[in-house]
This record gives structure tokens, C-alpha cells and sequence, in this order.
């Protein structure tokens, strides 16, 4: 009913200065479904200092809808500090375990070569399966998991990204 | 001290004059704490009505009001109540019991995660763990709910640290990391606005609830004066600017005068003065402002660029915004004289539709009731009114002299609000007539009410234009259902004469103009709660109406 002129989306990467309290994570994600923000990940930890949590969020939102998730999380009483990170000026990583279907032994050592292509390490061997930690942007985890797709994924967990500007000292 | 001891003079601290409330099992050692407070409670009905009266009063006080209820259903119940300040950014402290600490996460009988159900509603919530930590949680509840843009905040306290004692510290200072609310809009965007606003040819100020809320009358007042712009207001904002004033031009909207939404599409230069740009008020949001300059004056950042985009955004406190405004002005040569084409327009435009829209044909209507109730109050009376065509007449025919004497349940649309908030703002203002301007439908919702109006004696007036029907609703059907009538009927039940006489309230049954006027003034000599019946066509549609989806330009005037 209200069409708003159709923007183009890119991908960003927020970073939120949070209280590191009880219930902090519940009003952030909430915040997010009641404006329908859509969200890819969101990893939340410790930092530098005891009483704070760093969220990083990452989310494919056009320019309009970014501002106003961003003002929405600066309006949180808990929430100090948002920035959304220039992705040129920052270094940002996932981590992943994958979970490959490996049976015979071309297969496992197809595996492990690409593993160590991509600096993987291989944490575990099964009978069946091998399970491979990857780490870096998302784009090479993504491009790993397409390399070895076909073999069958038996299970796959990925972080979400982590994120901190280069150089300074500037929280 | 124990908690509920803690929690009530902290309170006392704040300088609370009266709670509205209920108690239950979980709030029982509160409840115990409250026979040696120093502050009046006002033991509610229902707690839905406990945050409506809360609500009432602080919009009338500009300071928080403050609700009680139990665990689980009584907090709950007063979810309708919070959600209700929250969408209309007024400042309540809502105190809940919750079952003790040990039992949280058991499923405990009465038990409800408030938390979790209240948070897209509150500003913030705070649940103490130790009772030692009441006392600032209390400060900072009431600090967080009526600064920077007010909102309800919620503390739910387990049972057990109401009961547990400790040493008490109440601070005299608080902070509180992460919240800022105190923003003064930028110089150089302000002189910009300045420039858009000396350049325009048909400025028009769109003042809204933030006008309210900041107490910004005489800046607001000032500026048009100064610049010589006609005002329209926001429904929310209805009362910002007095409505006799020979610059205004009343609320706009899907309810709007119709000159109001005639003029601001014509207009070039917006000045919006804390209004958020609701679906309600300016219809289709492409289309709202095309071609014209908009200038927001806000002071909650998050509403810059929200539903609009605007060429010149001044963050901050609306009073101090205008206030710079006035003065950068002072300093300029306003050539604009009060004859210009624009004001012509303006006197054009009302003189128009005073004379077009027909006036439905009856003995007594809504808008001769409005009229002779206006005739009667004095200008400092306190209005506010339920939800439905009540709501929108009382917006149409009812105007507000006295800036900040009315307030309404605009952006959650609370069947049921006026009425216990006309009580609350009694209870603020004890010495002005209060009149809940209400339809039948709406009033039903929360009449038991009455028992606290009569008991507490905090005698409002209700007045009632009954059609005995959910007519809003039923005017939609009316008019986008081809007359399919679905549950609207209230098929002449209850009698409303009574029902406040059971109540011990005084009933008036006014069926013509001549015992309206009878009526009225017997209501406002009364020293209890009146309720003045007035029978309204079922048929009297409310006009002008812009439909859902539409743009103020599609206003239809009338059937």
C-alpha cells in the first residue's frame, strides 16, 4: 500500500557497543523482527573492557533501511555506541565447520588438499565424514563450501562475521 | 528496609503524588509498604485502566505517572495501557510483581515473562535481582520515561526482593551510559532552515504531539506569529496551537479538516515540529510533500528520514529548536505582510469549506454537540476523548483553545483510554472540568471506571454520543462493504442513565439541544461523575475522510 521507491541493497557490517548484561541480545534481535530488519548474523562477545559486549552485525539492507536500523539501535538505552564499518578500512573474519561426506580415500585426500589450499585445518575424521575449520571473510567460506558441495555436506556451522577497524586505537 | 519499603519511598523521592493500581498475590508485601506511603493510590478496577489513568495523568502533569499491578494476568492487563504510552511517547512508570526469584523460568502459577511481552512497548525495563538495587532502578526508571522523547518504562520486582531488606542508598544523581537525551540541534542546518523558510511563498507549520510534549506553545506560537504561516497540527498535536487563532488551521489527516488538508498540499515549505509523518496524518507517504521542502524538527533522532525523507533535519528539543528559530528570525526583515496571497488562501479556503460541507440533518448531532459542549466549557478544561467517530468529531468540532488541555489515544487507537484517562488527568488537575468525549463502543470498555471516578472523587463528564454501534467500523462498511453490516450492533444495551446510576454517578438522558445545554451545565456543577446519553443517528458518517492508502488530495468531503 505504501510502496516506497526500491533502493539497491549492498552488504554492511555494524558494529554495536553494548552493555554486557542480561537481556541485552533479547532487546537487540527483538528490535530487529518488530522494524523487520533483516539481519544475516550477528555475533555477540566479550571486549577489551569487562562491562562491554561487541555486537557485529551484518545485513544486506539498501541505504535507507541501514540508517534507520542504525538510529534504532542507537535509541537502545544499552546500546553505546553503533557504527556501521567501512569494509575497505576493516578486518573481519568467520569461522565455519564443515562437516564433509568422505568415504573413499580419493574423496578424503581431495579434501584435505583443498583444506590446506584455503589454510584450512582438518579437525576430524570419521568413517564417514571429515570436518574442516575455515576461516576468513565470508566470501572464501562461501567459496570453499561450493568446492566441496558435491561430495555431500553433512553438516555446516558458521560463525558469523566478527569485525574490527584497521589500524588506531578508537573503539 | 525491605524492597517494597525502598520502592515506595523512592517514589516519595521522585515527588509521586498518586498511583493507580491493583494488588494480587505477588505485589502483596508492595501493597503493605503503601499503607505508611505518603502518596495517594487510586485502587483501579481493571489494570488496563490503571496505565490509562497513569497515562492521563502524566500528560496532563508532564511528569510520569505511575501504575501498579500484580504478576502474570494483572501485568498482562496492563499491556494495553503501556502499549498506549509507548505509541503515543508518554512518560508512565508501570511497577509489577512477579513471582519470586527462585521460581522465575518454573512456570510458576501467575507467573509471565512481563520482560520479554513488554519490550516492544516500554522505553526500558529494569528487574531488580537484590532489593538493594530499587532505589536507583526507581530513579532511573522515571528519568528514563520523561526525558528526551517520553516513553513507559516498566520494573518488575520478584516477590522475594520486595520482601528481602538491605541497606538502602538512594542516589541523588544518576547516569545512565548509552542514553543521551539531551541533543541541541545543529547552527548551521538551523540557518538553512531559516533560509528554505525566508524563501518560501507558502510556508505552512505541521505542528505536532512533540509540540505537547515539550511544552513549546508560546515558541510555536512565536514562530508563526513572526514568519506569519498558517498552522495545521497533527491529530496528536491537536491543541498545539489554539485552534481560535487566526493562523490556524486545525488537524490534518485521514480525519482532518478539510482545509487543513487542502492548504498543506498546496503549501511549498513544510516546517513539521515534532510530528513523525504517521500513515495516519499524511496519508500516502510518496506522495506527502512531493515537490515542497520539508523541515523536521525533532528530537528523536530515529525519526529523521523514518517515513520521510526531509531537506533539513534540526535534532533536538522542540522548545529550544523553536526558540532558536524565533530569534535567528528576529534578526531578519520579514517583508511578508499579513495580506499576501497565502494567507488569502488560507481565509479562502475556510470561508469555502464553511459554506460546502453539509451539516448531516438531524435535531442533534455530533457536531451541534461538540459545538454547544465547546459553548459551555470553560477554555482551561481538560478533553480527551475514546476511539472511533467520537475521536474523529471531537478532532473535527471540537477546538481547543487553551494549548495542551486535550489529548487522545492517536497512534495506538485505544478503545477504552478516555475514560480512565480523563480520570488520571483529574487526579493531576483536580480543579479544572474534565471531559472524556466518548462513543458507546469505546466507553463500554472500561466503564467500571466509575467506581473509581465516584469513590475517589475525581467526578469527570462523559460525554456519551451513543449511537449503539461500533460506528467507525460501521461507517467502513458502509462505505467499502456495500453496507454488509458485521458485527456492529449493540442493539440498544446497556442503558447508560443506568449504569451510572448504579455506580452512584449521575446519568443524563439529553435528547434534544435544549437538554444537552441543561445537561452540560448540570455536569459541570455536579460533584460526581456525569454520564450525558446523547442518542446520535447511526447514520451520521464522519466527514471529511481520506481512505486508507490515499492521498490527502483524495480527500472525500463528504457522502
Amino acid at each position: 500500500m505504501f510502496a516506497t521507491t526500491v533502493q539497491k541493497e549492498s552488504w554492511h557490517i555494524v558494529s554495536a557497543l553494548v552493555e554486557n548484561k542480561p537481556g541485552v541480545l533479547f532487546r537487540v534481535t527483538n528490535l530487529f523482527r518488530a522494524r523487520s530488519f533483516n539481519i544475516e548474523s550477528i555475533t555477540v562477545g566479550s571486549t577489551e573492557q569487562q562491562d562491554l559486549s561487541r555486537m557485529t552485525i551484518t545485513t544486506n539492507s539498501d541505504e535507507k533501511t541501514l540508517d534507520q536500523l542504525v538510529k534504532q539501535l542507537r535509541k537502545l538505552i544499552d546500546v553505546i555506541e553503533v557504527k556501521v564499518l567501512d569494509t575497505d578500512k576493516t578486518v573481519y573474519r568467520e569461522l565455519a565447520l564443515i562437516k564433509i561426506r568422505a568415504v573413499d580415500p580419493t574423496t578424503r585426500s581431495e579434501i584435505v588438499n583443498y583444506a590446506t589450499i584455503f589454510r584450512g585445518n582438518i579437525l576430524d575424521i570419521g568413517k564417514e565424514t571429515i570436518t574442516v575449520e575455515i576461516t576468513g571473510t565470508p566470501d572464501k567460506i562461501d567459496a570453499f563450501k561450493n568446492l566441496v558441495e558435491h561430495y555431500g555436506i553433512a553438516q555446516l556451522s558458521r560463525t558469523g562475521v566478527s569485525a574490527l577497524p584497521r589500524g588506531g586505537v578508537e573503539s | 528496609m525491605t524492597g517494597a519499603k525502598a520502592l515506595i519511598q523512592a517514589l516519595e523521592k521522585e515527588g509521586v503524588d498518586v498511583v493507580f493500581g491493583l494488588p494480587g498475590g505477588a505485589n502483596l508485601p508492595i501493597y503493605d509498604a503503601l499503607v505508611d506511603a505518603n502518596f495517594r493510590h487510586i485502587l483501579v478496577r481493571h489494570e488496563q485502566s490503571a496505565a490509562h489513568m497513569a497515562d492521563g495523568y502524566a500528560r496532563i502533569k508532564r511528569k510520569a505517572g505511575v501504575c501498579f499491578a500484580t504478576s502474570g494476568p494483572g501485568a498482562t492487563n496492563l499491556i494495553t495501557g503501556i502499549a498506549t504510552a509507548y505509541a503515543d511517547s508518554s512518560p508512565i512508570v508501570a511497577v509489577t510483581g512477579q513471582v519470586p526469584l527462585a521460581m522465575i523460568g518454573k512456570d510458576a502459577f501467575q507467573e509471565t515473562d512481563i520482560i520479554g511481552v513488554a519490550n516492544p512497548c516500554t522505553k526500558y525495563s529494569f528487574q531488580p535481582r537484590a532489593a538493594a538495587e530499587i532505589p536507583e532502578m526507581i530513579k532511573k526508571a522515571v528519568y528514563i520515561a520523561e526525558s528526551g522523547r517520553p516513553g513507559p518504562v516498566l520494573v518488575d520486582i520478584p516477590k522475594d526482593v520486595q520482601q528481602a531488606t538491605a541497606d538502602m542508598k538512594f542516589p541523588e544523581l544518576i547516569k545512565v551510559r548509552g542514553y543521551n537525551p539531551n541533543v541541541e540541534a545543529d547552527l548551521s542546518e538551523m540557518a538553512r532552515a531559516v533560509e528554505l523558510l525566508l524563501n518560501a511563498e507558502r510556508p505552512i507549520i505541521m505542528a505536532g504531539g512533540g509540540v505537547i510534549l515539550s511544552g513549546a506553545f508560546s515558541e510555536l506560537q512565536a514562530l508563526a506569529e513572526l514568519v506569519k504561516i498558517p498552522v495545521v497540527t497533527t491529530f496528536k498535536g491537536k491543541g498545539a496551537f489554539p485552534e481560535n487563532h487566526p493562523l490556524a488551521m486545525g488537524p490534518i489527516g485521514m480525519h482532518g479538516h478539510a482545509e487543513a488538508n487542502k492548504i498543506i498540499v498546496e503549501a511549498d515549505c513544510i516546517v513539521a515540529v515534532g510530528a513523525r509523518f504517521s500513515d495516519r496524518s499524511v496519508g500516502k507517504f510518496d506522495e506527502f510533500g512531493k515537490g515542497m521542502s520539508i523541515i523536521h524538527l525533532d528530537i528523536d533522532p530515529a525519526e529523521i528520514g523514518k517515513n520521510k525523507s526531509v531537506d533539513v533535519a534540526l535534532v533536538g528539543d522542540v522548545k529550544s529548536s523553536l526558540r532558536t528559530l524565533v530569534k535567528m528570525f528576529s534578526k531578519k526583515m520579514i517583508k511578508k505582510d499579513s495580506d499576501n496571497p497565502w494567507l488569502k488562501r488560507r481565509k479562502e479556503l475556510i470561508q469555502y469549506y464553511a459554506e460546502t460541507l453539509k451539516d448531516y440533518p438531524r435535531e442533534i448531532t455530533a457536531k451541534k454537540s461538540l459545538k454547544k459542549l465547546r459553548e459551555l466549557l470553560p477554555a482551561n478544561a481538560i478533553v480527551t476523548t475514546e476511539v472511533g467517530q467520537c475521536q474523529m468529531w471531537a478532532s473535527l468540532h471540537f477546538d481547543v483553545i487553551t494549548p495542551g488541555t486535550f489529548f487522545s489515544s492517536t497512534g495506538l487507537g485505544t478503545m477504552g483510554f478516555g475514560f480512565p484517562a480523563s480520570i488520571g488527568a483529574k487526579a493531576a488537575k483536580p480543579n479544572v472540568p474534565v471531559v472524556d468525549i466518548a462513543g458507546d463502543g469505546s466507553f463500554n470498555m472500561t466503564e467500571n471506571s466509575l467506581a473509581v471516578s465516584v469513590l475517589d472523587k475525581l467526578p469527570v463528564i462523559v460525554f456519551l454520543m451513543n449511537n449503539y454501534m461500533l460506528g467507525m467500523v460501521a461507517q467502513w462498511q458502509r462505505t467499502f462493504y456495500n453496507r454488509r453490516y458485521s458485527g456492529v450492533h449493540q442493539h440498544n444495551c446497556p442503558d447508560y442513565v443506568k449504569i451510572a446510576d448504579a455506580y452512584g454517578a449521575q446519568g443524563i438522558r439529553a435528547e434534544s439541544m435544549h437538554e444537552l445545554d441543561k445537561a452540560i451545565k448540570a455536569a459541570l456543577k455536579s460533584d460526581v461523575a456525569t454520564v450525558i446519553d446523547i442518542p446520535i443517528d447511526p447514520e451520521e458518517d464522519v466527514y471529511p475522510f481520506v481512505a486508507p492508502g490515499t492521498g490527502l488530495k483524495d480527500m472525500i468531503v463528504g457522502a
